[in-house]
C-alpha cells in the first residue's frame, strides 16, 4: 500500500504491506477490510467519497478488481500544476 | 521532455531547452505560486514513477492528435515560496494554433490526470488544497 498527501498524514506513514483475505476483490473492498482493521485507518477512509486510488501505478475507480495487483495507492483528489 | 524535480525552475532555461528547429511557433505556460491570502508555503507531493508516467502519457497524446516539434513539462515538487515558478508547459510547432491547443491541453489536463498535492502554509496553519470544479471542466473540454 502506498498513501500520499492527507491519507499519508492522517494514517501516519507513507506505506505498508497488507495481506488482505480471499474475500477482499476490489480497491473499495480493500479499504473497506483496512478501515475495519484500525480506528486510524477507519478514520483516514472515513470518506471514501473523497478517495481516489491507483492499481500497479494507473488511476482506477474504487469499484475496480485488484486481480494480482502489487501496488495499491490510495489519495485524496490531485491538486497539481 | 517530462522533469519532475525539486530545484527551483528558471522559465528562461526551459524556454531555452525548447527545440524550436523548424517550428514557426512556440507556446509556454509557466505557473507561478500566488500569494492567496497570505500563504508563505507551498508544498507540492507526487507519487514518483506514476506521476512521470502520466505526464508522459499526456506528451505523448499531445503529440498523437497536434503536430509538434516539441512539448516539455518541467513540474517542481517540494517546498516552494509565492513567485516561484511550480510548472512550465512548453510546445513548439510548425504553425501557432497546434503550439497554442497542445499547450493549453497539456496544463488543463495534468491538473487532473496527474498525481500531485498541493499543501498551503498560512502563518502556523497547514492545509490541503481541494481540487475546484472548474479544473475539471477545463481538462473535459479536451475529451474527443
Amino acid at each position: 500500500m502506498l498513501y500520499f498527501a492527507w491519507v499519508r498524514e492522517r494514517i501516519g506513514r507513507g506505506g505498508e504491506m497488507v495481506d488482505p483475505p480471499g474475500d477482499v476483490v476490489t480497491v473499495a473492498d480493500l479499504i473497506g477490510w483496512l478501515a475495519n482493521g484500525s480506528a486510524v485507518h477507519g478514520a483516514a477512509f472515513a470518506d471514501p467519497a473523497r478517495l481516489r486510488a491507483a492499481v500497479d501505478q494507473v488511476f482506477v475507480p474504487l469499484d475496480a478488481v485488484l486481480g494480482s495487483a502489487r501496488e495499491v495507492a490510495i489519495f485524496p483528489p490531485v491538486t497539481g500544476g | 521532455m517530462i522533469v519532475v524535480d525539486p530545484a527551483r525552475i528558471d522559465a528562461a532555461e526551459q524556454f531555452a531547452a525548447l527545440s524550436a528547429a523548424g517550428a514557426g511557433g512556440i507556446a509556454t505556460f509557466v505557473g507561478l505560486v500566488r500569494a492567496d491570502d497570505g500563504v508563505a508555503t507551498l508544498e507540492l507531493e507526487h507519487y514518483p514513477g506514476a506521476t512521470e508516467a502520466a505526464l508522459q502519457r499526456l506528451v505523448d497524446e499531445a503529440r498523437e492528435r497536434w503536430a509538434l516539434i516539441d512539448a516539455r513539462i518541467t513540474h517542481r515538487v517540494g517546498a516552494m515560496a509565492p513567485g516561484d515558478v511550480v510548472v512550465f508547459v512548453g510546445t513548439a510547432a510548425p504553425h501557432r494554433a497546434p503550439a497554442l491547443e497542445a499547450c493549453a491541453f497539456l496544463i488543463d489536463r495534468l491538473k487532473t490526470d496527474a498525481p500531485f498535492w498541493k499543501k498551503e502554509t498560512r502563518g502556523d496553519e497547514t492545509r490541503w488544497v481541494e481540487p475546484r470544479g472548474s479544473d475539471d471542466a477545463a481538462a473535459a473540454r479536451w475529451t474527443l
